[in-house]
């Protein structure tokens, strides 16, 4: 107890160390890379997130500013004003209007110099899109994303294809409860409300793999609804466009056996219940329960972002998907058997 | 004869009508119920501490940090508001009791039976699950088929009731129970911002019961006021929600500057500087307070014209705070400071509470906060206002006022070990979230996948959170240890500026033995400064002479009677139980009116 009360006795050195100890390990972890932080607001990718940092860095420094005056003024207010024993009582001040006036002009000051460009960014982030932009409908559902373009007569789900450098004009809208769209590198979020169509844009600046996620609270698997925002040049998105736009043909597998008993399998154990399919009855249908599966083969990622697309990624999830996602709406009608696995994981993956 | 009924046992607790009392028993209960909470949120950091944890379900994560915020904000932190507004403000202003003292009953049953129904949803394994905010449409019985949302919706109207009703009561206690010569600005700043909390809670709960009306109709009832296929919009329910809930942080944040504004003069030895200033900035704050709902909405896409408004409304927000901050430095320059587990707190709170306003300001800038809105850089940004704030703060009022509620100081070595665990753990704990969710980290997930850069900063916030834990151990370790020494309390033992230091500690239960005239603010410093620093004579009292409220039964009678009534709504609205918790309120009502308030 005696060593517990000597420290007790000089906690302001603690404080005055633990401050800027504080500050340092704040500014280390603000610089980082896009690798070691996929998912960072700090890390602009595009037009709209590169506003937007601008305008938060501005926000910072003044705030850091505020910081250290603010604190340093009350920590050494604490330290000179320590009570010794027997010291007279202070001078009884009651305050001092000067003061009042003056502390409340230098903050109302400083908010001008943040209010400014933030209106300014509020428009900006606001304007329309223009002609020229690819226009994509966002669809949310409980818990995954699904992406139309209309320009192209494709549908997808849970993985975003853009071309750099063109503006990407979203409409947003929800299936069921409130999503909220969010791609941090590209832009800030914007909420995906049933009866409404609300709009967002983005430019991409680069070829990559961009991880977004949903940022409203719909439910069991909130944590688990992804997706991907795959931006590439002109010349690959387009050849993606003709490759969705022109689907798998059945006869190319005419003599894979495999292929033929996963496409069985697919309608047999109840799969076609739920999802549009290249090559099945239910290939051109929109408003389907589940995921858009044409094309599955060629994205990067199942299951709203959570699983890579592999084999054995896949195979676990057609196993039964409740254990891996607990909660998850994808019931199958009945479990599937090892055999009926292997030639579904085949045939979805030959969908490319 | 009167005086006779002050007695022991547990009836005399349950038919009390003495505000001491009462007081006592919001504190133990919020307490209790903060304790819950906290478990909720240990269960959360462990979850949480690791990527790709399955400690917890999805469904029990969701249950938690429902239950975790919901429990915080209504069961914690509000009740515990309602101890010091029950125990101080007619001691603070120089009256025997508050205006209606069985109304003061009834809140205090309402809320624990409200709080007691809300925390049985754990036993049903049907404990909320759609957040505290309960957004529409995902509370609507289509997407949650359960009673999870129907304990919610039904416990955050019966707690409304019990706050409304204090809130009528505290109202007119104040403005009409002052001692004579306490003017409005002879008022301590503490009776001050309850006042203006008590204002808010009056016009903001009203607009949460129409919200929790309209979907409890939805649910029960088939209606469609938040369900789209039938033509509702849930987007209603975010506007009035947060026409609640931005208020609402203001009801929980607003006591706190309050206990701040008693506590740093007392152990700096020199009045609050800018008394009127600290008065008025409240006021404003409260003003203020209705008019920024819609910065908690943001992404939900309302247009630049609204985002500009609510923007700079934000924005305003930060200069009256900015001038209680400086306000409160400046009571402290040129001071004596006297280093008390108090003081600790009460400094520990303005250099946290800074924190959480500057990240407030971070919030305000919409663009900016289209990316943070529902990230933990929320979740780092409110705690260090609720917690960092609110919380530190009642525990600074905690132990400054503990001697005069139960006649022993609690220990100060071990007070600054409580208070040191909870400032680093703390700082631990919340810190790291601004990174977490500037670096793209959304909240309430239950989950988070490895790979995003979120490890680092969740091991810290977890250890954090065992760090706070401990601290609050080392608090009750503290309560129980003093609790059994004799009790050592003098009546003034701080040399308190404000009228409930001139009685003994603990009070007698009509609190003034003569009711005291007031004729300078501070009180009690200026009573004692006229007599050349010494305290003047306690007055003796003329027992016979003082009328006391007499106990009743009939306040917790009409609590249980609501709480039969929604009980019967939960389990499917089962008409004769409604009836029987609606004729159990009217009996209830009826005896309260026809009982005699004096013998």
């Amino acid at each position: 107890m005696n060593v517990l009360k000597s420290a007790m006795r000089r906690p302001m050195r603690l404080a005055r160390l633990a401050l800027p100890a504080l500050l340092l390990v704040a500014l280390a972890s603000c610089t980082g890379d896009s690798a070691t932080y996929p998912q960072s607001t700090l890390i602009p990718k595009g037009d709209f997130a590169e506003m937007v940092d601008k305008l938060f860095m501005t926000t910072f420094w003044w705030a850091l500013g505020v910081f250290i005056l603010v604190e340093g003024v009350l920590i050494y207010a604490i330290w000179k004003f320590r009570g010794k024993p027997g010291d007279a009582e202070p001078t009884q001040t009651h305050g001092n209007t000067t003061l009042e006036i003056v502390w409340t002009i230098i903050p109302a000051a400083i908010l001008a110099f943040i209010a400014v460009p933030t209106v300014r960014t509020i428009w900006r982030t606001s304007e329309d899109p223009g002609r020229g932009a690819l226009v994509v409908e966002v669809i949310g559902h409980q818990w995954w994303f699904e992406f139309r373009y209309p320009e192209y007569g494709i549908i997808t789900a849970n993985e975003l294809r853009v071309p750099t450098g063109r503006k990407v004009d979203l409409r947003l809208t929800t299936k069921d409860v409130i999503h909220s769209f969010w791609v941090p590198q590209f832009a800030g979020k914007r909420d995906m409300i049933a009866r409404h169509t609300n709009h967002f844009w983005f430019t991409a600046a680069d070829t990559g793999v961009y991880s977004g996620q949903c940022a409203e609270f719909c439910g069991t698997q909130h944590g688990r609804m992804g997706f991907h925002v795959v931006s590439s040049d002109s010349a690959d998105f387009g050849a993606w466009v003709w490759q969705q736009q022109h689907p798998v043909a059945d006869t190319t597998f005419a003599k894979d056996s495999l292929y033929q008993a996963g496409k069985t399998a697919f309608m047999a154990a109840g799969c076609i219940g739920c999802h549009a399919m290249a090559g099945q009855p239910t290939a051109n249908l929109a408003d389907m329960v589940g995921p858009n599966l044409s094309h599955v083969g060629a994205r990067h990622h199942l299951v709203a972002g959570m699983l890579t697309n592999t084999e054995a990624e896949l195979a676990r999830w057609l196993r039964d998907p409740n254990a891996v996602k607990e909660g998850s709406l994808m019931k199958l009608p009945r479990p599937l058997t090892e055999g009926e696995i292997t030639a579904l994981v085949h045939y979805l993956r030959s969908h490319r | 004869m009167s005086h006779t009924h002050e007695s022991t046992g547990i009836k005399s607790w349950l038919t009390t009508v003495d505000h001491k009392r009462i007081g006592i028993m919001y504190g133990a209960s919020a307490f209790l119920f903060f304790l819950i909470g906290g478990c909720e949120a240990l269960l959360i950091r462990w979850q949480l501490h690791a990527p790709d944890q399955t400690f917890l379900t999805p469904e029990m994560y969701n249950q938690l940090f429902t239950m975790h915020g919901t429990s915080m904000i209504f069961l914690g932190i509000m009740p515990m508001s309602a101890m010091f507004f029950n125990y101080l403000i007619p001691l603070q202003i120089g009256a025997r009791d508050v205006a209606f003292p069985r109304l003061n009953a009834f809140s205090f049953w309402t809320f624990l039976l409200g709080g007691l129904l809300l925390n049985a949803s754990f036993l049903f394994n049907a404990a909320p699950n759609a957040g505290w905010f309960g957004y529409a449409n995902l509370t609507s019985k289509q997407y949650s088929p359960g009673l999870n949302t129907d304990f919610w919706v039904a416990g955050l109207q019966i707690l409304g009731i019990a706050s409304l009703a204090a809130a009528v009561n505290f109202t007119v206690t104040i403005l009409n129970m002052r001692a004579k010569g306490m003017g409005m600005l002879r008022l301590p700043v503490f009776s001050w911002m309850s006042l203006i909390t008590q204002i808010l809670l009056l016009l903001s709960f009203p607009i949460i019961t129409v919200a929790l009306v309209f979907l409890m109709y939805d649910r029960f009832f088939g209606t469609g006021f938040f369900v789209p296929s039938a033509g509702g919009d849930p987007i209603l329910w975010q506007h009035l929600f947060w026409l609640f809930g931005h208020p609402e942080v203001y009801i929980l944040i607003l006591p706190a500057f309050g206990i701040i504004s008693e506590i740093l003069p007392v152990f700096s030895r020199k009045p609050l500087f800018g008394y009127t200033a600290m008065v008025f900035s409240g006021c404003f704050i409260a003003f203020l307070g209705f008019g920024v709902w819609s910065h908690h909405m943001f992404a939900v896409g309302m247009g630049p014209v609204a985002d500009t408004v609510f923007s700079l409304m934000t924005m305003l927000i930060a200069v009256p705070t900015g001038v209680k901050v400086f306000n409160w430095i400046g009571t402290v320059w040129g001071g004596n400071l006297q280093m008390k587990t108090p003081m600790y707190f009460a400094l520990g709170f303005i250099a946290m509470f800074i924190i959480g306003g500057l990240s407030g300001v971070m919030h305000s800038v919409a663009p900016a906060d289209l990316q943070q809105t529902d990230t933990y850089f929320v979740v780092a940004h409110f705690h260090y206002v609720m917690f960092g704030g609110s919380i530190f703060s009642l525990v600074a009022g905690a132990y400054f006022w503990w001697p005069k509620m139960f006649g022993r100081l609690l220990d100060e070595t071990l007070g600054k070990l409580h208070f040191w665990l909870m400032m680093v753990g703390f700082n631990l704990t919340f810190f790291p979230m601004h990174m977490l969710g500037l670096h793209g980290m959304p909240r309430r997930v239950y989950t988070y996948a490895d790979g995003l850069g979120f490890n680092g900063g969740n091991l810290a916030a977890t250890i954090g959170a065992f760090m706070i834990a401990s601290s609050f151990l080392v608090f009750i370790i503290n309560i129980i240890k003093t609790w059994h020494a004799p009790a050592n309390a003098p009546a003034d033992p701080w040399n308190g500026a404000t009228l409930e230091w001139s009685i003994p500690s603990p009070p007698q239960h009509f609190n003034f033995a003569v009711e005291p005239v007031v004729t300078a603010r501070d009180a009690w410093w200026h009573a004692k400064r006229a007599l050349g620093g010494k305290a003047p004579e306690p007055k003796q009292y003329p027992e016979d002479a003082v009328h006391m409220p007499n106990p009743s039964w009939w306040p917790m009678v009409v609590s249980i009677g609501i709480i039969i009534f929604f009980i019967g709504l939960i389990i499917g609205v089962k008409l004769p139980v409604v009836l029987l918790g609606g004729a159990t309120v009217l009996v209830g009502i009826y005896r309260w009116a026809f009982e005699p308030a004096f013998s």
